[in-house]
C-alpha cells in the first residue's frame, strides 16, 4: 500500500468508526526494515510521502530534521534509527506518519505503510519482561495472529523524551 | 449577554480608559496653577464617568463622582488654586474612584464608608473657596448643542497643493447636515494679477441638524492646517433661522458681509484642532487578531511558493502575468504590514504607569526624583509592550534604588537636588531603542568587579575592560547594593531583565560614567512576528542571519586569517582582531563530496554585549524578510538556532542564534574538542583529493 491508499484507507476508516465494536480498536501498521509496527490510528494524523528535511545542528542522529506541514514545523523521526538498526536511506517511496503526542505532532519516516487493523483489546499480548532493553521499553504490545507478528509502540515512550527535553548526552553519534 | 449588559461593559471599558488618562493628567498636577487643557481632562474625565454611572444608576459612584467634579470645576476655573498636598489628594481621590469604578463593574460593594473620608477631605478643598457644592444633578449629559453650526473655511495654497477640492469638503458637509454657503470672493485680485495656484476664496458654511462638532471636523480632517478652519455652534435664536438659508442658495453668491468673518480668530482655531485629533476606534478580541496575523502569514508563505513554482514556467513572453504576479506579491505584503500595524501601540499605555511609580518610590526612598518622557508615540507590538512592563519597572526602580544619591550625597557632589531618570523610545534601523538613564552616581568599575570577583563570577586579577565589566551586573547572581531593600530585588535583578529582553529578541546595554549616571538600551524587533534576514548558504544548507545583529560582509583574504593553536581562527579587521565561528563545525554540517569555497566569506555580527564576532559561510544568497516560527512548538529549542521560517521554496530554514552560537564555540572548543577533530580529516581529505 503506498502512501496514498494508506491515507484514503485510514480516511475511511474513521468514518466507519461507528461500527467498530467497544473492545476494539484500530491500528495503522508499517513496514520498517523487516519488522512490522502499529501505532492507533486515533493518534494518527496524516501521511506523506517522503520529502527532503531541514536538518537540525547537534541532534540525536534520529532526528532527521523538520519539516514544513501547512505552515506547522514538525520534527521528523527516523524510526528505523530510533529502534537501533541504523539510518534509513531515504528514497521518494518512503512514507511519513505524521502522529499527535500530548498537544505536538511529529513525523515518523518509516519505509511503507502496510494496512489498517481492526483488533480486539484481548487479542494483544504483552511485552515479555526483557531485562529492560531500550527496543522492548518502546513497544506496548505484540499482536500475533496476523500473517506476521506486529508490534504495538508506545509514542510517548517512543517520541516523548526526543520532543521535551534536550538530551546533550545522545546527542551525537550515540 | 444582552444589550443593557453590553453597554455597561462598554461602559466600564471607557471608565478604564477615562481613569487612565485621569491619572496621567493627575501626576502632573503641582501646587499652584496648572495646565488648564489638563485640568479640564481631569473635570471631563470624572464627569463622564458620572454620566454614565447615574445611566446605570450606581449610586455611590455618582455621588462621589459628583463631589469629586465639583472641586475638579473649581480647579479648572480658576476658582481654587492647588495648594501643597493637593496634587497627591487628587491622585488618591482618582484611586478611590478607580476602586468604586471596580466595585460597580464586580458587582461585589466596596465596604460602606470607604471614600467616606475622601469625600469629607475634597469636600474640604472645596470649600477653602467658600463656594458650597451644588447637589446631585439627575441629568448630567452635557448641555445639548441644537445641532447648528457655522464653518468658516479658508483653504491655504497648500491645501490645493495636495490636491484636495474644497468642492468635495462641501459636498461630503452636506452628508452630515443641511447647509447653505456663503462665498467669499473679496480677495480676489484682477484677472491680470491672479495666481492660478493661489487659494483666493472662502466661505461661511452654516450647518443645520449636525450630530456634533466632531462630525463637521472629520469632514476636514485631511486638510488640517492646509486652511483657516473654524466651527462655532449657533446659538439656539431663532432669528437667523430662514434668513441665511434663503440669501445663500448657491456657491458663487458674492458676499462681502461676510469678510470680516473669513480672518480667522487663532483662538478658535485651537477649538478645532483637538476635535479633528480624535480618531474612530474599535475594540478588537485579541485572538481575532492573531489568527489574522498567522494566517496572513501563511499567505505570505503559500503567495512565495506559488511565485517560485510558477517563476519557473513564465518566461518573457509572459509579461502580464509576471505583472500579475508582481502585483499580488505587491499586495500580500501590503496585507502583511497592514494587519501587523493592527497590533501595533504607542509605547504611551505602557509609559504612562511610570509616573506614579517614580512618585510612590521617590517619597519611599525620600529622594527628589523627576521623571522625564520621550517619544511616547513610538509604536511597537502588543505583545512586547506587555512584556516590557516588568523589566522597564525593575530598570526604573533600580535607577532610582542605585542610580540615584540621596539628596545630600547629590548637593555633595555639586549636582541639583533633584535627580532625572530618563524614559525614552525610538525607531532605528527597523528596531526600537527604549533607554532608561539616570544622572546618579553611575557604575563604579572597580566596586563592580570587586564584587563580581566576591561572588565568584569573575576569576581573581582578570584583565576586563570597562564594557566586560558593566555587562557584568546582567550575571546572574550579581547585585552591587549593600543593603537589600524592599525596592530592588536581592540579586535577583538585571539578569532577570536581560533574560526577558532575551526572549522577546531583544538585548539591553549598559553604558554609564562613573559619578555621571547610566544609560540602559534596551534594542528590540518591532514585532515578534517577522524578521528580516540574510539567506546563507553553508555546506549546501541554507541559514537565515537576522539582519539586525549583521554589521558587515567581508570576502577575507587567506593573509587576514589566522588559526588559532587550540583550533579556531581569528581574522583581522581594519586592525581589529575578531574570532571566526565556523558554522559547518558548530552545526556539525558534512562537507562529504562537497568542495570547499576557495575564499572564506565571514559575516561580521554583534552579539549582545556589542562584541563582534564573523561567522564564515560559503555564500550570500540574499535578504529576505521571514515569518518566525517556534521550533518548540512541535520540538525543543536548539543551543545556536533562534528559531524557523518557512522559506519561498516551501522548505524549513533555520533562523540562528548568534550569542548562542559565540558561547557554544567557547564550550565545544574546550569541552567536545574530540568530536570536532573528528570531522576534520574528512574536510582535509575531500580538498586534497
Amino acid at each position: 500500500m503506498n502512501a496514498e491508499q494508506a491515507v484514503m484507507a485510514a480516511a475511511e476508516a474513521i468514518a466507519d468508526g461507528k461500527d467498530i465494536p467497544a473492545d476494539h480498536r484500530q491500528y495503522v501498521s508499517f513496514a520498517v526494515g523487516a519488522e512490522q509496527y502499529a501505532v492507533d490510528i486515533m493518534s494518527v494524523r496524516e501521511i506523506k510521502g517522503w520529502t527532503d528535511v531541514t536538518s537540525l545542528p547537534n541532534q540525536p542522529e534520529y532526528v532527521r530534521g523538520v519539516l514544513n506541514l501547512r505552515g506547522a514545523v514538525l520534527p521528523i523521526v527516523d524510526l528505523q534509527c530510533r529502534l537501533g538498526a541504523g539510518l534509513t536511506e531515504t528514497t521518494p517511496r518512503h512514507v511519513i506518519v505524521i502522529v499527535a503526542l500530548s498537544n505536538r505532532q511529529v513525523g515518523m519516516l518509516v519505509d511503507a505503510v502496510s494496512d489498517i487493523l481492526d483488533v480486539a483489546d484481548d487479542k494483544i499480548q504483552p511485552v515479555p519482561e526483557t531485562n529492560g532493553r531500550e527496543d522492548a521499553r518502546v513497544l506496548s504490545g505484540f499482536l500475533t495472529d496476523q500473517e506476521q507478528m506486529v508490534a504495538m509502540l508506545d509514542l510517548e515512550r517512543l517520541l516523548g523524551h526526543a520532543l521535551l527535553e534536550e538530551e546533550p548526552a545522545e546527542a551525537v553519534g550515540a | 449577554m444582552n444589550d443593557f449588559e453590553q453597554f455597561k461593559q462598554t461602559f466600564f471599558e471607557e471608565c478604564e480608559e477615562l481613569l487612565q488618562r485621569f491619572e496621567d493628567v493627575a501626576v502632573t498636577l503641582k501646587a499652584g496653577p496648572n495646565d488648564p487643557e489638563g485640568l479640564d481632562d481631569l473635570f471631563r474625565s470624572v464627569h463622564s464617568i458620572k454620566a454614565g454611572a447615574g445611566a446605570f444608576k450606581f449610586q455611590r459612584l455618582v455621588v462621589y463622582s459628583h463631589e469629586f467634579e465639583n472641586v475638579l470645576d473649581l480647579i479648572r476655573s480658576g476658582k481654587l488654586e492647588l495648594a501643597d498636598g493637593d496634587p497627591e489628594l487628587i491622585v488618591q481621590a482618582g484611586d478611590i474612584l478607580n476602586d468604586l469604578v471596580c466595585a460597580a463593574r464586580s458587582g461585589q460593594d466596596v465596604q460602606d464608608g470607604h471614600e467616606a473620608e475622601m469625600l469629607e477631605r475634597i469636600r474640604a478643598m472645596g470649600s477653602q473657596t467658600g463656594t458650597a457644592a451644588a447637589p446631585v444633578s439627575e441629568d448630567a449629559s452635557k448641555p445639548d448643542t441644537n445641532g447648528d453650526f457655522v464653518v468658516r473655511f479658508r483653504p491655504h495654497r497648500a491645501m490645493y497643493e495636495t490636491a484636495n477640492e474644497p468642492q468635495l469638503l462641501i459636498q461630503a458637509l452636506k452628508a452630515v447636515g443641511d447647509i447653505s454657503i456663503l462665498a467669499d470672493l473679496s480677495r480676489l485680485p484682477e484677472l491680470s494679477k491672479l495666481d492660478p495656484a493661489e487659494g483666493y476664496l472662502s466661505w461661511t458654511i452654516e450647518v443645520r441638524g449636525a450630530e456634533n462638532e466632531e462630525a463637521i471636523a472629520e469632514v476636514f480632517e485631511f486638510v488640517d492646517g492646509d486652511c483657516d478652519l473654524v466651527i462655532e455652534p449657533i446659538s439656539a435664536a431663532p432669528r437667523e433661522e430662514g434668513q441665511a438659508v434663503e440669501e445663500a442658495p448657491s456657491v458663487a453668491t458674492p458676499a462681502e458681509t461676510t469678510l470680516a468673518t473669513s480672518n480667522t480668530p487663532p483662538a478658535a482655531g485651537a477649538n478645532a484642532a483637538p476635535a479633528a485629533a480624535q480618531t474612530n476606534s474599535i475594540r478588537v478580541e485579541l485572538g481575532r487578531i492573531d489568527r489574522l496575523v498567522d494566517m496572513v502569514g501563511e499567505l505570505v508563505i503559500a503567495q512565495a511558493m506559488a511565485l517560485d513554482s510558477l517563476s519557473e514556467l513564465v518566461d518573457i513572453r509572459h509579461v502580464k502575468q509576471l505583472q500579475a504576479l508582481e502585483d499580488l506579491t505587491m499586495r500580500t505584503r501590503q496585507l502583511q504590514e497592514g494587519v501587523m500595524a493592527v497590533r501595533m501601540q504607542p509605547l504611551k499605555a505602557l509609559f504612562s504607569r511610570f509616573p506614579r511609580v517614580v512618585r510612590d518610590l521617590s517619597k519611599k526612598l525620600d529622594k527628589n526624583v523627576r521623571l522625564e518622557l520621550e517619544g511616547e508615540a513610538t509604536e511597537v507590538d502588543k505583545t512586547i509592550i506587555e512584556e516590557l512592563s516588568d523589566p522597564l519597572t525593575h530598570m526604573i526602580r533600580n535607577c532610582m534604588d542605585h542610580g540615584l544619591e540621596t539628596v545630600a550625597d547629590r548637593v555633595a557632589a555639586g549636582k541639583p537636588e533633584q535627580g532625572v531618570v530618563k524614559l525614552s523610545a525610538e525607531h532605528r534601523n527597523g528596531r526600537i531603542l527604549i533607554r532608561v538613564s539616570d544622572d546618579g552616581r553611575g557604575l563604579d568599575p572597580e566596586k563592580v568587579l570587586a564584587k563580581a570577583v566576591a561572588n565568584g563570577l569573575v576569576e581573581e586579577g582578570a584583565d576586563l575592560s570597562k564594557e566586560e565589566i558593566e555587562a557584568l551586573i546582567f550575571m546572574p547572581g550579581f547585585s552591587t547594593a549593600a543593603a537589600v531593600s524592599d525596592v530592588s530585588g536581592r540579586g535577583v535583578g538585571m539578569d532577570v531583565v536581560r533574560r526577558n529582553i532575551q526572549k522577546l529578541g531583544g538585548r539591553v546595554t549598559v553604558e554609564s560614567e562613573f559619578g555621571k549616571g547610566s544609560t540602559f538600551t534596551l534594542a528590540l524587533p518591532l514585532t515578534l512576528a517577522v524578521l528580516d534576514g540574510m539567506l546563507v548558504d553553508v555546506a549546501c544548507e541554507r541559514y537565515v542571519v537576522p539582519l539586525s545583529t549583521i554589521v558587515e560582509t567581508v570576502c577575507a583574504e587567506p593573509s587576514m586569517i589566522r588559526d588559532l593553536p587550540e583550533g579556531g581562527s581569528v581574522m583581522s579587521i581594519r586592525g581589529e582582531m575578531i574570532r571566526l565561528i565556523d558554522l559547518c563545525s558548530n552545526l556539525r554540517l558534512s562537507r562529504e563530496g562537497k568542495t570547499e569555497p576557495l575564499r572564506k566569506l565571514a559575516v561580521i555580527v554583534e552579539t549582545e554585549f556589542g562584541r563582534r564576532v564573523g561567522l564564515v559561510v560559503d555564500e550570500l544568497l540574499g535578504q529576505q524578510q521571514v515569518v518566525i516560527k517556534s521550533l518548540e512548538t512541535n520540538y525543543h529549542s536548539i543551543d545556536g538556532i533562534a528559531g524557523t521560517a518557512i522559506l519561498g521554496d516551501g522548505r524549513v530554514r533555520l533562523i540562528l542564534d548568534i550569542d548562542g552560537l559565540a558561547n557554544m564555540e567557547t564550550s565545544t572548543s574546550l569541552a567536545s574538542e574530540g568530536s570536532v577533530d573528528t570531522m576534520d580529516p574528512i574536510i582535509s581529505g575531500g580538498v586534497a583529493e
